[in-house]
């Protein structure tokens, strides 16, 4: 019960919700990545993987709510210490200069607000079928019964050069949110000692930059017509 | 004009008390020596105001050797001015240039209210010291010099953190006017010795909680602080708190 309250009411506290939420939706967006990537294996592999996840719903569910759960402790958290950041200097410098602060650092309260707005455009794109209505409505023959065609709707949906710029930027975004936000991380959970710091910032750039260029890869696939 | 003194244009902070609104005054300092520090070219702009009449400008200042830790100002935009590793008793004027317009502020935070002028109250830091930044030993006979042996690696990391002379420029300097650096410098002295040990949980805890009762703001692992503090704390010493008191709040009952 101390414990709790030490971790939730704490600042310190707090910074490790930041950091244990932040580790675990980073660990997600990998695997997401990972599963999209097999279009680039073809129609029928990346189909009978979305099918498996819907067909799976004792993995699915909880995979949803964790995952919901992760995004909510994440953002309150973030928007919590935030105003209470800029409640602590109720009369700003002259000139404001942030020294030694990357540019990554400074913007990931930004870099967040975008990937929240993105998180809300993407399940409204391939969840919800808010954006292309059609998308949800291709089907495809999976050993003898009609599936749903996720693998059209992937290449439909990125044809489009607006929706794929919209997903481009935001994955620049993303990149410049984790390139601070994973190293910032092992820092708030107290694992970035002097040995290994160097390590862990390249970890965190290249990571951030795998992640970027893995997702980037479908969307420009697609426009180039490599993918059809 | 010489090589050897300087004139530059102050626009200074001034605020009557706590209660006040302030505003910047601009003055001009003439015939500054280049082997001034800062706060000796202060000197020089209060002796003439004094002379005219005017309320001189009030600023903190102690030793002005570099170990005391009281004073301040914000040069410029930075805490302690342009320099690396410097308190503002130790800048000099060599470090500007003949005709330089110099900003000078208090440190901006709100756990440190502005008393006149430059002058801060940073009792904040010393409620922190008084929950938990000592070790309790019995009073007696001193102990044998040798009898406590501390290996090397360890005492020269104390000895690191304990070169914080509190200050408050991590504070003054970070985005987010959070104590993490001033906090983590003294948890991290203390932690590090064996005399340290049995208070390690309480005095992470009750330091941490007091700086956050202050009204600090939080660590967003910027770095600033590190950048401009005049003992060179680094960066480790946060991500040891960090480690301390999660430890401690797991053990806490
Ligand atoms: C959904 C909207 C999001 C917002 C508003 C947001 C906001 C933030 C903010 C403000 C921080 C800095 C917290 C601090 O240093 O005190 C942060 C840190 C972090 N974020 Fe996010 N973020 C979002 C989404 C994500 C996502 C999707 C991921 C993972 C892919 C992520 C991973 C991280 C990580 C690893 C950190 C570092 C935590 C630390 O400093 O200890 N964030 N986020
Ligand atoms: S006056 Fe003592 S450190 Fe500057």
């Amino acid at each position: 019960m101390k414990t709790l309250k030490l971790i939730f009411l704490s600042s310190l506290g707090r910074k490790y919700v930041m950091a244990i939420s932040g580790a675990l939706l980073f660990l997600f967006v990998i695997g997401h990545m990972l599963g999209n990537l097999q279009i680039f294996l073809g129609k029928d592999f990346l189909n009978a993987y979305a099918h498996f996840l819907k067909a799976t719903p004792e993995l699915l569910w909880p995979a949803r709510i964790g995952l919901l759960v992760l995004a909510i402790l994440h953002i309150v958290t973030a928007v919590q210490l935030a105003i209470e950041n800029r409640r602590a200097r109720p009369l700003a410098y002259d000139g404001t200069k942030i020294y030694a602060a990357s540019f990554a650092a400074q913007a990931i309260l930004f870099s967040g607000l975008v990937v929240l707005a993105f998180i809300v455009y993407h399940l409204l794109h391939f969840t919800f079928g808010k954006i292309q209505p059609e998308a949800l409505t291709y089907t495809v023959m999976y050993k003898g019964e009609p599936i749903h065609d996720v693998y059209k709707m992937m290449v439909m949906g990125f044809s489009n050069p607006w929706i794929s710029a919209i997903y481009l930027i935001c994955m620049g975004l993303l990149c410049l949110h984790l390139s601070h936000g994973v190293s910032s991380l092992f820092q708030s959970l107290g694992w970035k000692t002097n040995a290994y710091r160097n390590a862990i910032d390249k970890f965190a750039k290249i990571s951030a930059l795998i992640i970027f260029l893995g997702n980037c890869a479908i969307p420009v696939a697609i426009l180039l017509g490599l993918v059809k | 004009m010489s090589e050897t003194t300087m004139n530059l244009t102050l626009r200074v902070w001034r605020q009557k008390n706590a209660q006040s609104a302030g505003t910047f005054v601009e003055y001009e300092a003439k015939n500054i020596s280049v082997d001034m520090s800062f706060l000796e070219m202060l000197d020089v702009v209060n002796e003439e105001l004094t002379a005219r009449g005017e309320d001189p400008i009030a600023f903190d200042h102690d030793c002005r050797e570099g170990i005391c830790g009281m004073c301040s100002l914000t040069i410029n935009g930075k805490a302690h001015g342009p320099l690396e590793a410097t308190t503002t008793c130790q800048l000099h004027m060599r470090s500007f240039k003949n005709g330089d317009a110099i900003t000078v502020e208090p440190w901006r935070a709100k756990p440190f209210p502005v008393i006149k002028d430059l002058v801060t109250d940073r009792s904040a830091f010393d409620r922190i010291i008084q929950v938990g930044g000592f070790v309790s030993v019995s009073t007696g006979g001193a102990p044998d010099g040798n009898a406590l042996p501390i290996p090397k690696t360890d005492a020269d990391a104390a000895m690191d953190a304990a070169q914080c002379i509190g200050c408050g420029a991590c504070v003054a300097a970070c985005k987010n006017a959070s104590a993490m650096l001033f906090v983590a410098a003294k948890v991290g002295h203390l932690g590090l010795l064996p005399q340290g040990q049995t208070e390690r949980d309480r005095r992470v805890l009750h330091m941490v909680a007091q700086m956050d009762e202050e009204g600090f703001g939080n660590c967003t692992n910027i770095g600033s602080c590190s950048a401009v503090c005049p003992k060179e704390i680094g960066q480790d010493f946060i991500s040891r708190l960090n480690r301390d008191f999660l430890k401690a709040s797991l053990r806490a009952k």
